[in-house]
């Protein structure tokens, strides 16, 4: 087995920083991530120079399943087998996902997350010609457009659901931000042309076994849109499910963490995204903070405490203008599906008093993404939190769980 | 550029560039049903990061690979469902 002095999971930017922090502070360090190489979801397919973790033990394609045989031990699975890692300390920069709130339609291949359409065009789906709507809540929604459009896309309209005076009030707080509105107004640029629509949302997806059309709603008008793919994201909901299994106390839906990015679990930290939504430069300090923290670099972790303050300011105006309309929870109609795993629709669940018993009813939850996307969705619609978290977090093969003595030692292995 | 691989998307081959994911491969060869659904819906890739498992299909017969995840190999043989 693999034993290092830090152990961080996630390689998107608060991971890449972490590592790289423990790493020039002399510990041994491995990283885990279970997409193909590092970068995480924003920087998905970009080399950064500043994060190179040269002399980081990576493991790509790999995926967290429980914990390990042993204290401070994880077991791992890729593609082709299962191992333990042990760690001294342990860096959670699990990240987030996007919120999807189910709408009629929701479920027609060519809906997909704002995010999630810009990962697949990042790994080859060729979008040129095609025509696209973006839509949900936040920032991330330009910068998708601005990217499927660089790809040859024909984004015919981007439609945020937050109100025109929220968005604007937005606007105004990052003029604070000199880096930030030079983003924003390269964004604009590369955006010439394209709709961009305050307080308008998608109603209703429609179309014969993929997407069409989409039904879109501005206050009083509403109207349909042809497109060949959707791409709708209504935010970003953090990663918590590896550090509820290790007893990290949760906030809200993050993980809790200190000034030094510690959890309430003993020689565990957390950064980034999982940690609460607050964007890339956050996540980066939260991770050289909490690779420094990690290693006993006090004096250095602290040096960045005013930096994480400025970047969480930013987060939290965020976090104002582009809260969620009640609107979005009236969208599914009886028969809309909420949970995609066990087809379980609406109607099904408005009667039940929570999670728990959503899903001993109706097998809400119980499918293999184990909650990740109808969690967050009931929690926006109905106030629910799911139930706390089982090992296997995600699905594993059985041979992964019940692992030899023999097979450890062949899997310590040495990258 | 790009390197072409050769696969098999339900018994039909296709010249694929090098670094596409499986998804992304599938959407491409116009294959929008990736899997079907406890209630015999179409499903395809929703949140191209591996949360989802709407993207499972069987990738050289092992059955619930996530498509989104996993890039294309040459001579990989892919089956939707």
């Amino acid at each position: 087995m693999n034993q290092v002095d830090v152990l961080v999971i996630g390689a998107g930017p608060a991971g890449m920083a972490a590592a790289t922090r423990a790493h020039e502070s002399g510990a041994r360090v491995a990283i885990v991530d279970d997409n193909w190489g590092a970068g995480g979801q924003i920087w998905r397919g970009i080399a950064n120079s500043r994060f190179t973790m040269t002399g980081v033990d990576a493991y790509w394609g790999a995926q967290v399943v429980a914990r390990g045989s042993g204290e401070r031990t994880l077991l791992l699975e890729d593609a082709g087998r299962a191992f333990e890692l042990g760690f001294h300390k342990l860096i959670l920069a699990t990240g987030a996902r996007e919120l999807f709130l189910p709408f009629p339609g929701w479920t027609l291949p060519g809906v997909m997350g704002a995010g999630g359409l810009q990962a697949l065009v990042k790994s080859g789906l060729g979008i040129r010609g095609k025509a696209v709507v973006i839509a949900g809540s936040g920032p991330l929604l330009l910068a998708v457009a601005a990217h499927l459009r660089k790809a040859g896309a024909r984004v015919k309209l981007i439609a945020e659901q937050a109100a025109t005076k929220a968005v604007s009030s937005f606007a105004f707080h990052m003029i604070r931000y000199p880096a930030k509105v030079t983003q924003a107004a390269a964004l604009r640029l590369s955006l010439v042309g394209v709709p961009y629509s305050p307080g308008c949302w998608v109603e209703a997806a429609e179309g014969e076994g993929r997407l069409q059309r989409v039904l879109l709603r501005q206050g009083r008008k509403s109207w349909m849109e042809d497109c060949d793919y959707a791409g709708i994201g209504y935010g970003l909901y953090p990663n918590t499910e590896l550090a509820s299994l290790l007893g990290c106390r949760l906030q809200g839906n993050a993980i809790a963490a200190d000034e030094w990015q510690r959890t309430s679990a003993d020689g565990m930290f957390a950064a980034g995204e999982c940690t609460g939504i607050g964007g890339v430069d956050l996540s980066l300090v939260e991770g050289e903070i909490a690779g420094y923290a990690a290693c006993g670099e006090t004096a250095r972790a602290s040096r960045l405490f005013g930096k994480r303050s400025r970047a969480r300011r930013f987060a939290d105006a965020l976090d104002r203008a582009f809260r969620l309309r009640d609107e979005l929870r009236t969208l599914p109609r009886p028969a809309t599906i909420v949970c995609r795993c066990e087809d379980v629709r609406y109607e099904r669940l408005r009667q039940a008093a929570s999670f728990r018993a959503a899903k001993l009813h109706t097998r809400c939850g119980m499918g293999p993404c184990q909650a990740r996307i109808c969690g967050a969705a009931t929690e926006f619609l109905f106030g629910w939190r799911t139930d706390s978290v089982r090992p296997p977090i995600l699905p594993a093969r059985a041979a992964s769980l019940i692992i030899p003595e023999e097979f450890q030692k062949e899997s310590s292995i040495t990258q | 550029m790009p390197e072409n691989v050769s696969i098999e998307v339900n018994g039909k081959r296709l010249k694929i560039a090098t670094g596409t994911s499986v998804a992304a491969c599938l959407f491409q060869a116009g294959e929008f049903s990736f899997r079907t659904s406890a209630s015999g819906e179409p499903r395809a890739a929703l949140c191209g990061m591996g949360i989802c498992f709407e993207c499972r299909v069987t990738i050289d017969g092992r059955a619930n690979c996530r498509s989104c995840q996993m890039l294309v190999r040459d001579g990989m043989a892919i089956r939707t469902s």
